[in-house]
């Protein structure tokens, strides 16, 4: 479960940011998570409640925004959406498709005090 | 905290690298938050905003747009550098427990012994058993234990290749540890993923972890010594390979009975040419390789 070390880089990185930026505690964490990021939401969640104790994150809540899954579709030539990645294309049917968005992870924002 | 480097790794052990990396977390409780998808926050201005009076401030939103693993990529790119610049090309062997990786090795090592340097590091979570049986065949070995850490990232193969010093111009195998999930998402600077099926395992592997077959560069069928008394369908197994990778190469071999052994050797030895081409590492007289 890399949920438990993804949930220590954000604290890491919120650790830091609250030493460059000045803010002591943290209410809310912003997180974009592509589709295809390999991530489960709940272990995420699970995890990062018990990583985050005892840093300035604690106790703060996760929202997670989406990133939907996106392809460049070789036949059609251009971006297409796809729920998985061995989805077909689903203009064309083809699987000749290369994954252009949705493996995003990134801490976006904090609602800090 | 690793005070050496500023890592958090937990619990791993590197062999050879001995300093602590035990912050054990207490696994506790949880606490319940409520994970209201509202968006409507007030931004009180963007960016570094440090302009409040210490102790008690307002609320505010801090701008941070950060990969999560952005560390880790950094550590990554530093261990490609290394590799490059010494001439190593790094692999790293993904699959499910028990798929044959360390038997692929061990072969792979006894047929390349005194034709090309070699070494491997070889991630488990508990015991040097993998290491031991590398060892056996005479590469230099070099095991990493990450205890409950379910893959191997940048920052402990950037360790283990200070303790390992594999030889330029070598071969440098990273057998990660036994999953399919977990390893996809940590770039460790290698120059390919090669990930290892077995026929024991459905042919839907490919499609039931997208993430990992679509990072790899090479797959490996292994174990095809026993297709004879399975019902495992290669053709359908090669086609949802290429649903997730279009056009990926697959190799189909026995690491025991030594089928197709040689393809997946010559495809060594000719990656490893191709990345060396203009390389001083290639000039080396093969007779200076040791085994
Ligand atoms: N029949 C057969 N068994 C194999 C082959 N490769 C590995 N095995 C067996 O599969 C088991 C697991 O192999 P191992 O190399 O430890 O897998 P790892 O967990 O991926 O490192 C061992 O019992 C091996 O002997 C193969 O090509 N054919
Ligand atoms: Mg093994
Ligand atoms: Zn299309
Ligand atoms: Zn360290």
């Amino acid at each position: 479960m890399h949920e438990m070390a993804i949930s220590e880089s954000i604290v890491q990185i919120i650790e830091e940011q609250a030493e460059a930026q000045n803010f002591s505690e943290v209410k809310t964490v912003w997180l974009e998570i592509g589709r295809f990021a390999g991530i489960e939401i709940e272990a995420l969640r699970f995890t990062f409640d018990v990583v985050s104790r005892n840093s300035v994150a604690e106790g703060s809540s996760l929202e997670i925004i989406e990133i939907p899954g996106t392809a460049w579709c070789l036949e059609c030539g251009k971006n297409v959406d796809i729920k998985q990645r061995f989805d077909p294309c689903p203009e064309c049917g083809g699987f000749q498709l290369q994954v252009s968005g949705g493996e995003e992870m990134r801490i976006k924002e904090l609602e800090v005090n | 905290m690793c005070t050496v480097c500023g890592c958090g790794e937990g619990e791993t052990r590197i062999e050879g690298h001995e300093h602590e990396h035990d912050h054990g977390h207490d696994h506790g409780h949880a606490h319940s938050h409520d994970h209201s998808h509202s968006r409507d926050h007030h931004h009180y201005g963007q960016g570094p905003a440090r302009a409040h009076a210490p102790g008690m401030g307002q609320q505010r939103m801090v701008e941070i747009e950060q990969d999560i693993l952005g560390k880790n990529d950094r550590y990554a790119a530093g261990n490609r550098q290394h590799f490059a610049d010494r001439g190593i090309l790094a692999l790293n062997l993904v699959s499910s427990p028990g798929s044959g990786k360390t038997t692929l090795l061990t072969a792979t090592l006894d047929a390349l012994a005194g034709e090309l340097p070699l070494a491997v590091i070889e991630g488990d979570q508990e015991t040097s058993n993998d290491a031991d049986r590398i060892r056996a065949t005479g590469a230099p070995a070099l095991q990493i234990n990450t205890g409950k850490g379910c893959h191997l990232d940048a920052h402990m193969v950037g360790h283990a290749v200070e303790s390992l010093e594999p030889a330029d111009g070598s071969v440098l195998f990273i057998e990660n540890v036994g999953n399919l999930v977990c390893p996809a998402a940590f770039d460790l600077g290698e120059a390919h993923k090669v990930a290892i099926l077995s026929v024991t395992e459905g042919e839907d592997k490919p499609i039931k972890y997208p993430d990992m077959f679509q990072a790899a560069d090479l797959i490996i069928l292994n174990k095809i010594d026993l297709l004879p008394y399975l019902q495992f369908d290669v053709a359908k197994c090669l086609e949802y390979a290429n649903r997730v990778k279009p056009g990926v190469q697959v190799l189909q071999l026995s690491a025991t009975s030594g089928e197709g052994m040689e393809n997946w050797l010559q495809w060594i030895r000719m990656t490893r040419e191709a990345r060396l081409i203009g390389h001083p590492a290639l000039q080396l007289p093969s007779a200076a390789v040791t085994a």
